[in-house]
């Protein structure tokens, strides 16, 4: 113990009497651990702002798509979710407690007086609300008279408001598009952006209005549905029930593959974690070698250190220093050089991840994990005492009257 | 103290084998004041390398306080170099960044001893070679008479039973080589063993024992009385 405190003593003496080599040498570390810190804090921001998005996607339900392989487009043959398939889960999957239709209309510009823009413009039932956890805050949401008689009625996106100049409470007022007027009743909740692309300029219309604009005997390609449970805890029971009512319902042959998707928002949100966890350890192999490097560099720059020190370390021998002091002193002062490096990299690369996360508009902010912190830190001293065991044994090896004698 | 039987070294030097020293029986006592002298080649450096435990003779016994220097390891030699010989070298060999205070410190470290009172033995050293302003310079911003007096006190610091001095006064001019000489005239005076070596016959003048060396063989070994 006390031998360590000397070294790491004298080491910092001797790295304050080199400072400019000193700070050249452990660059290779500053921009290895800045780097890591900086990639990691972009993309642990990300994902948290992903998933928290997901979040709020309707954490207890599971989307069904019609299931479209390559081939069967280019035939010009789709398969398609029918409005049927809705009533036979409902009757008879007794765990759902809802499922909401939905779909897109091809006509995406929408005209408010002289202004006009493009929204995504969906079609589905008042069961959206419960089924996606997301509400009006302004006027209401469709209801079934709306569906029931096909109303020409809108609830439209909070974006809106802005991009068509509509007035601060646009319920009561009139949009069109597919030569159709259709009146505000409701705004929705503000959801924000994601990746930089506003969630909330869209415009929804009761279900069977849609289906007429359309026109009702048209097939729906894009419809989806989303489905809510009951328990959510009983997705992985409820979903093969799900599967051979829709197989069913379609009519399909027992060997005939599905012809449709099923998929959860925690699927979703998973595969996205899979995502960021590769880019994290591609990054972390990239800056793996970036560490190597950087090590390399330490070692080189240390050997030098041992050659030019070589009278002092026969000096020290002289005066009684054992070996394993001065393989000590080499080692601790390789390992404070990468470690002070590796700090210095910490802040850069917090700092970076900081800048660089406020300066792109919308991105999230930079988020360091504590263990990134800790891994840079064992990293940096994992290279330093890999790279300096070399130049520290060569300079306890030495022979005092030699290292003496050299000039 | 020191006792040599039937020393020699010999050792490669390119492809050939060079016999420094040729068979030396020599005994020190303690607070004896001895001079090795000899011309360049006759082995006094050698002599003093291995009296000063930091090189192994090829033959002989070298025995320290009694105890034979062969079966010591190195942690055990540098132990030895540490607490009980103190080096003074004709160039010094201060450590070029470290203070006069530091440096006298330095053996210290290596003794286990902590950076307060180890900054107090050093202090007082350098107090007691008349350095004392001057601690907290490096070896650059010294003369030679005073990076010496920092070398003296680095070697006495840990109160070593011999001071061994190679060629102390080489690299000073001979003011300053007074000044110096007479400093370790002094310690030998309170009680210090002193071995040195030197080339210079007015230097060994001032010794009580002149031992001369020639081929590696001591030529003839005087007790002499310094005129003062």
């Amino acid at each position: 113990m006390f031998l360590l405190i000397e070294s790491v003593r004298s080491a910092l003496n001797s790295i304050r009497a080199h400072r400019m080599r000193s700070f050249l040498t452990s660059l290779g570390i500053i921009i290895g651990v800045a780097s890591v810190i900086t990639v990691i804090s972009l993309i642990q921001g990300l994902s948290k702002s992903v998933t928290k998005q997901f979040e709020g996607l309707g954490g207890n339900s599971l989307t069904i798509t019609a299931h479209n392989t390559m081939k069967d487009v280019m035939r010009g043959k789709f398969n398609e979710l029918r409005y049927e398939d809705i009533q036979q889960l409902r009757s008879r999957v007794e765990d759902i407690s809802d499922v909401s239709p939905i779909f897109l209309l091809s006509s995406p510009t929408v005209r408010y007086g002289s202004t006009e823009t493009s929204a995504r413009i969906m079609a589905t039932t008042p069961t959206y609300q419960e089924v996606q956890q997301r509400f009006a805050t302004m006027g209401r949401f469709l209801s079934e008279s709306d569906e029931a008689s096909a109303r020409r009625v809108a609830v439209i996106g909070p974006k809106l408001i802005e991009t068509l100049h509509l007035p601060e409470n646009p319920v009561g007022q009139y949009i069109s598009f597919s030569n159709e007027w259709f009146k505000i009743i409701g705004v929705m909740e503000k959801r924000g952006e994601l990746f930089g692309m506003s969630q909330d300029d869209y415009v929804i219309v009761p279900f069977r209005t849609g289906r007429s604009i359309i026109g009702n005997n048209q097939k729906l390609r894009n419809m989806q549905f989303t489905v809510s449970l009951k328990d959510i805890s009983k997705l992985e029971e409820v979903k093969p029930r799900i599967r051979a009512v829709m197989r069913a319902s379609h009519k399909l042959e027992p060997d005939a593959p599905d012809d449709f998707d099923m998929e959860s928002s925690d699927q979703l949100a998973k595969s996205l974690d899979n995502i960021t966890s590769t880019v994290t350890l591609v990054m972390g192999g990239i800056v793996s070698i970036a560490l190597l490097v950087g090590g390399i560099g330490i070692m080189n720059i240390m050997l030098v250190s041992v050659t030019e020190r070589t009278r002092e370390i026969g000096i020290c021998k002289a005066i009684g220093a054992r070996s394993r002091d001065i393989m000590m002193q080499f080692l601790i002062e390789a390992v404070t050089l990468s470690v002070l490096g590796g700090l210095i990299g910490l802040v850069l690369g917090y700092g970076l991840g900081f800048g660089i996360s406020k300066m792109i508009p919308d991105f999230p902010d930079a988020v360091v994990p504590w263990w990134a912190v800790v891994l840079s830190f064992v990293f940096s001293a994992g290279v330093g005492i890999v790279f300096g065991v070399m130049p520290a044994s060569k300079a306890a090896k030495l022979d005092p009257i030699d290292a003496l004698r050299y000039e | 103290m020191i006792t040599l039987s039937g020393i020699e070294k010999k050792y490669q030097m390119g492809d050939q084998t060079v016999h420094a020293l040729r068979g030396i029986d020599l005994h020190i006592d303690k607070n004896e004041f001895v001079a090795f002298i000899g011309a360049s080649g006759s082995g006094k450096s050698t002599m003093m390398n291995i009296v000063g435990c930091l090189d192994r003779p090829s033959a002989g016994t070298y025995k320290l306080n009694g105890r034979d220097v062969a079966t010591m390891d190195s942690d055990e030699l540098a132990l030895v170099r540490n607490a009980e010989i103190g080096f003074i070298f004709q160039s010094f060999h201060l450590l070029p960044r470290a203070t006069a205070l530091d440096n006298v410190a330095q053996p210290l470290i290596y003794r286990g001893i902590g950076h307060k009172e180890r900054s107090r033995m050093a202090a007082e050293a350098l107090e007691h070679v008349g350095l004392g302003a001057r601690m907290h310079h490096r070896p650059n911003e010294l003369s030679g008479g005073q990076r010496q007096r920092v070398a003296i006190a680095r070697a006495l610091v840990g109160k070593p039973a011999i001071l061994l001095a190679d060629e102390p006064t080489g690299n000073l001019d001979s003011s300053t080589s007074l000044e110096i000489l007479s400093l370790i005239k002094e310690l030998h005076r309170n009680g210090q063993t002193v071995v040195m070596v030197t080339h210079e016959p007015e230097i060994a003048e001032q010794c009580h024992r002149i031992v001369r060396l020639h081929d590696g063989r001591v030529l003839s070994d005087v007790r002499n009385t310094p005129g003062e």
